[in-house]
């Protein structure tokens, strides 16, 4: 066994113990903050996995992506609304807890059913593309996957579009949770800085 | 354009025979190109904390550090002594876990960013085809380190020092990618190596900034706001913060980020030289010069010759910007949060991106000139 291979066991051995542990802690960690964090952990080391079946474009987009946006975002939403507050008890605890996992082992059965039965096609490493994927990609994405890529944006541009409608609140006359119609002038006043007024 | 020094294959062919297999070479060559990068790096640090001190000083009227060693040459080193032996002090009511492994987060993935940083033809640790997009994806794993050192520290500043960092680097990562991406369209590559090649033919006159004024003062901005240099140093604005995310640090943890903001700086700045100002090359076409002295281009003289000049080049370039970057910090005030983010969101990425279309544009009408 050649030095090049133990090293790329030894890695995914790693990378996949990490996986499953950071995920099994993002699932059963007590502390939000703590499943957050370990949940960029888990995409870092899938970036990892990606980077071992040398997908470095793909794992370089799954850090950017994942890590950089997804996991920032949710770190800073759970960090301005972390309010220090005692979870109510939920009444039926125990059968929602063996109805979420009988349908996650069904989930689980079901994929080890699909690896078991479909025949993979490894191709050697003799075929694999490497460094010329990013090119490959770009040219999948500009003919036959044009139609996904150009609906995923416009998707997109709508969820953009609705937030700033939500976050703006001077574009609606009335306010959205309480059907109040909106004090135009407080908009105006918390919009411009505090020392401009004072002469 | 496969010339230039490759140390790499003369390394391994010295080690060849002494008898080693080619196997152990590569490995016993591994960490040297790394070492020698972490050196260069730190070294850089050391070398822009005395020049930081020294032009503060110049633009304050003041004389600045000058008894250790000449022209206190020295001093940053006794700072660095001076962390290193300091007590470590984890607050109370801090969440230890967090709290030390914020200051690693924001440091490692800016080191790793050295990865494709090219001093030369064949002078970078690895030449990976993702190059630069690397980089941008290396600088996004950041905020993650500021928002857990901010939140576990328990202390109202650290928090929102650590918020403000994290919307700073995330609203001016896009305009930065932007203006990354009207580059690489010139190019056709990602590859750091590429990029500079691309810049070689006419010397000075070649020069990305030429064909991308408007990118290189986005990106210039975008790298100071990323670096959380004055006039962007919101996250640790001392006046308002005390010093945002590091507040309740000490010691080498202190240390980290500091050393990470000044690496950061170094990094950014070689980034601005390698994507805008020419990366190795010389003013003049090294090729002009061998002809001028009529020497073959593969001689080993012309060799050296470029390896050395190329180094000193990168250097030089990446110091001048750090030096405009130091003067800009004494001499500008710090803009207020919600200009920060306008100047983000309102101008410099509808710019970028105006900026990208035309460059597209232009590629196709001038293929010649932008890029074929």
């Amino acid at each position: 066994m050649s030095i090049a291979i133990t090293t790329q066991i030894i890695c995914f051995t790693v990378l996949s113990l990490v996986i499953l542990i950071g995920a099994l802690g993002v699932v059963l960690l007590e502390s939000i903050v703590y499943s957050a964090f370990l949940l960029g952990g888990v995409f870092m080391s899938v970036a990892g996995l990606y980077l071992l079946l040398n997908a470095s474009f793909v794992a370089a987009a799954q850090v950017l992506v994942y890590v950089g946006a997804v996991n920032v975002l949710i770190i800073f939403a759970i960090m301005l609304v972390n309010k220090k507050e005692d979870l109510k008890p939920i009444n039926d605890i125990k059968s929602r807890r063996i109805i979420s996992t009988s349908i996650c082992l069904t989930l689980l059965s079901l994929l080890i059913r699909v690896d078991l039965t479909n025949v993979w096609s490894l191709s050697s490493p003799q075929n694999s593309i490497g460094e010329e994927s990013t090119i490959r990609i770009g040219e999948h994405l500009f003919s036959d996957y044009l139609l996904p890529f150009e609906v995923a944006s416009v998707l997109l541009l709508m969820a953009m579009i609705g937030a700033i409608v939500l976050a703006r609140r001077d574009v609606m006359s009335k306010d959205i949770s309480t059907g109040l119609p909106v004090d135009q002038e407080l908009i105006e006043k918390s919009s411009e800085p505090l020392l401009t007024n004072k002469n | 354009m496969e010339y230039g020094l490759d140390l790499e294959y003369s390394f391994n062919e010295f080690l060849k025979g002494f008898g080693l297999s080619s196997e152990i070479a590569h490995i016993i060559w591994l960490p040297l190109p790394m070492l020698l990068v972490l050196v260069a790096a730190v070294v850089g640090v050391l070398v822009t904390v005395w020049l930081e001190r020294k032009i503060s000083a110049a633009a304050q009227q003041r004389i600045g550090p000058e008894y250790a060693g000449a022209l206190g040459v020295l001093q940053p080193i006794a700072d660095g002594l001076k962390l290193l032996v300091k007590e470590d002090i984890i607050p109370a009511k801090a969440d230890g876990i967090l709290f030390t492994a914020g200051p690693v987060l924001v440091l490692v993935p800016v080191i790793l960013s050295w990865l494709i940083v090219p001093f030369g033809q064949n002078l970078l640790i690895s030449n990976v085809g993702i190059g630069i997009f690397l980089w941008i994806a290396l600088s996004s794993i950041q905020p993650i380190g500021l928002l857990m050192s901010g939140y576990a520290s328990n202390n109202k500043y650290s928090l929102l020092g650590g918020l403000r960092a994290a919307a700073q680097s995330i609203s001016y990562e896009i305009p930065l990618a932007l203006s990354v991406l009207a580059i690489v369209l010139m190019t056709n590559s990602l590859s750091t190596i590429d990029i500079v090649n691309q810049q070689s033919g006419a010397g000075i006159l070649s020069w990305n900034i030429w064909r991308q004024p408007v990118g290189f003062i986005v990106f210039w901005i975008c790298a100071l706001a990323e670096c959380e240099r004055l006039p962007f140093d919101l996250p640790e604005a001392e006046e308002e913060l005390v010093a945002g995310y590091q507040t309740e640090y000490a010691g080498m943890k202190f240390a980290l980020f500091y050393l990470g903001s000044y690496i950061n700086l170094i990094l950014s700045a070689l980034l601005v030289s390698i994507l805008y100002l020419g990366g190795w090359g010389f003013p003049i076409p090294v090729e002009l010069i061998a002809k001028f002295l009529n020497l073959p281009i593969n001689s080993p003289f012309i060799q050296v010759f470029t390896a050395s000049i190329g180094i000193v080049m990168t250097v030089l370039k990446a110091y001048l910007l750090v030096f405009i970057a130091i003067l800009l910090r004494w001499t500008t005030p710090r803009v207020r949060i919600d200009q920060l983010l306008d100047l983000g969101w309102k101008f410099l990425l509808p710019i970028s991106l105006a900026n990208l279309l035309i460059t597209a544009g232009l590629k196709l009408a001038f293929p010649q000139f932008f890029g074929g």
